[in-house]
């Protein structure tokens, strides 16, 4: 009778552990944009394990062959096994040695592939991706999520990035934006997130890609403004209230 | 003892509404171009509409990821035919493959509602419905000329944005008549 109850426990924690899963070690939000030169994209370095902001230095931005950028949320660890599997795929382009390389749109439609046949299996690869590059002076900028959904469009975001950065991305986005600009409208959505995000950390990458090739920033921090009226004396309306 | 369950759904619903109306010698199909998830809207720009062979459109909604899919199988297997029979698909033979495609995944469904709408071999306009696991007929034919067609679609889509969440931004249509084929669009609400 013991030894049953022990094999049902054993079977219902490994029967199915391949496929039905949790995400243990999250990113949050990734946003991108199209501007003026290619692509720019921001992340923050946080890796949350539920409510704990565990690991702080965290690149989720990464490079994909020579035309591509990568920006993950979700699950660090099939973030890391998405990069062995482009790394594979880039390493069998090469080896073609024929002059051509994958760009941005067939990085994107690989990736689209891949996270679909997961989906397909009931075992999915827990992450929301964001894929933007030039080629031959075409910008691009594409997403794709868990469970296969993908588009592309001049400005995208992940989680939480898609309720807080998009609204502004949609209102401010421009076709010609500058380097400066496109990299002031990704701080103030980044920000925006800072505030409002539970999972946010104060140490952020950005990424910027054009034709020439990519360069990923030196993480840094952001200033924060809590000298708004209403957060002095936010008691003073309420008294007993907090 | 009891089965876990999972805690995610492999199936999303991307919303939109798509639409198809055939007429004596042509053939409207349209369909809106949001794409959303939830309460949000992912882009406001983004085709449900393929073109299958050359008379033959799908317009699907549902869960996109499955749309896709299903929109790719169907263009291998018109380009297969093709090798085999040096000809393009008729519309009535694309709408039989549409449905045992639909039909095979009868245990794990495409969740895809779609319309199909061309011209048949005597060039005149039809239109097939179907539902998520390939049942489907051959929609009655209208005695609306073209250019009344295409109004009463874009009525429709400025009624249906009123009310529906999930339409809007704007909407796609394309027209297929013996000339040839045209594209039209419309603005929506974006609300």
């Amino acid at each position: 009778m013991v030894s049953s109850q022990n094999e049902s426990s054993l079977l219902s924690s490994e029967g199915d552990s391949q496929r039905t899963q949790y995400p243990y070690v999250t990113g949050t939000s990734v946003i991108g944009i199209k501007y003026k030169d290619g692509i720019l994209m921001a992340a923050d370095m946080g890796g949350s394990y539920g409510s704990t902001i565990r690991y702080k230095s965290v690149e989720r931005l990464k490079q994909v062959g020579k035309h591509s950028l990568i920006g993950a949320s979700g699950e660090i660890s099939d973030f890391q096994e998405i990069l062995r599997y482009l790394d594979e795929l880039i390493l069998h382009d090469n080896m073609w040695d024929d002059g051509n390389s994958l760009g941005p749109k067939e990085v994107h439609n690989y990736l689209t592939r891949v996270m679909y046949n997961r989906r397909n299996k009931f075992d999915p690869l827990w992450n929301s991706l964001i894929l933007g590059g030039v080629k031959n002076g075409k910008k691009y900028l594409g997403s794709v999520s868990m469970i296969g959904v993908h588009f592309e469009d001049d400005h995208v975001a992940t989680g939480f990035g898609n309720h807080l950065a998009l609204p502004i991305l949609r209102e401010e986005w421009r076709e010609d934006l500058t380097f400066e600009e496109g990299v002031k409208l990704l701080e103030k959505c980044m920000r925006n997130l800072l505030y409002r995000d539970r999972s946010a950390v104060n140490k952020l990458q950005i990424a910027k890609i054009t034709e020439e090739g990519l360069t990923i920033s030196q993480p840094y921090s952001l200033k924060t403004f809590w000298n708004f009226a209403a957060f002095q004396n936010p008691t003073v309306g309420a008294e007993g209230s907090w | 003892m009891t089965k876990e369950h999972a805690n995610w759904s492999p199936y999303d619903n991307n919303g939109g509404t798509c639409v198809a109306i055939a007429g004596a010698d042509y053939c409207v199909i349209a369909a809106d171009t949001r794409m959303s998830t939830g309460y949000s809207i992912l882009t406001r720009d983004y085709s449900k509409i393929c073109k299958l062979a050359d008379k033959s459109y799908m317009a699907s909604s549902g869960f996109q990821a499955d749309v896709k899919a299903l929109q790719k199988v169907l263009s291998s297997r018109h380009l297969i035919y093709q090798h085999q029979h040096n000809k393009q698909m008729s519309c009535p033979a694309m709408a039989q493959l549409l449905s045992n495609t639909l039909y095979y995944k009868r245990f794990f469904p495409y969740y895809a509602f779609n319309v199909l709408g061309g011209l048949d071999s005597e060039g005149k306009g039809c239109v097939f419905t179907y539902d998520a696991v390939g049942s489907y007929e051959r929609d009655a034919v209208t005695p609306l000329s073209e250019a009344e067609a295409v109004d009463l679609v874009k009525t429709c889509f400025a009624s249906a944005t009123e009310r529906d969440i999930y339409t809007g931004d704007s909407v796609e249509i394309i027209i297929l008549n013996a000339k040839g084929v045209r594209r039209e669009t419309e603005q929506l609400r974006k609300d």
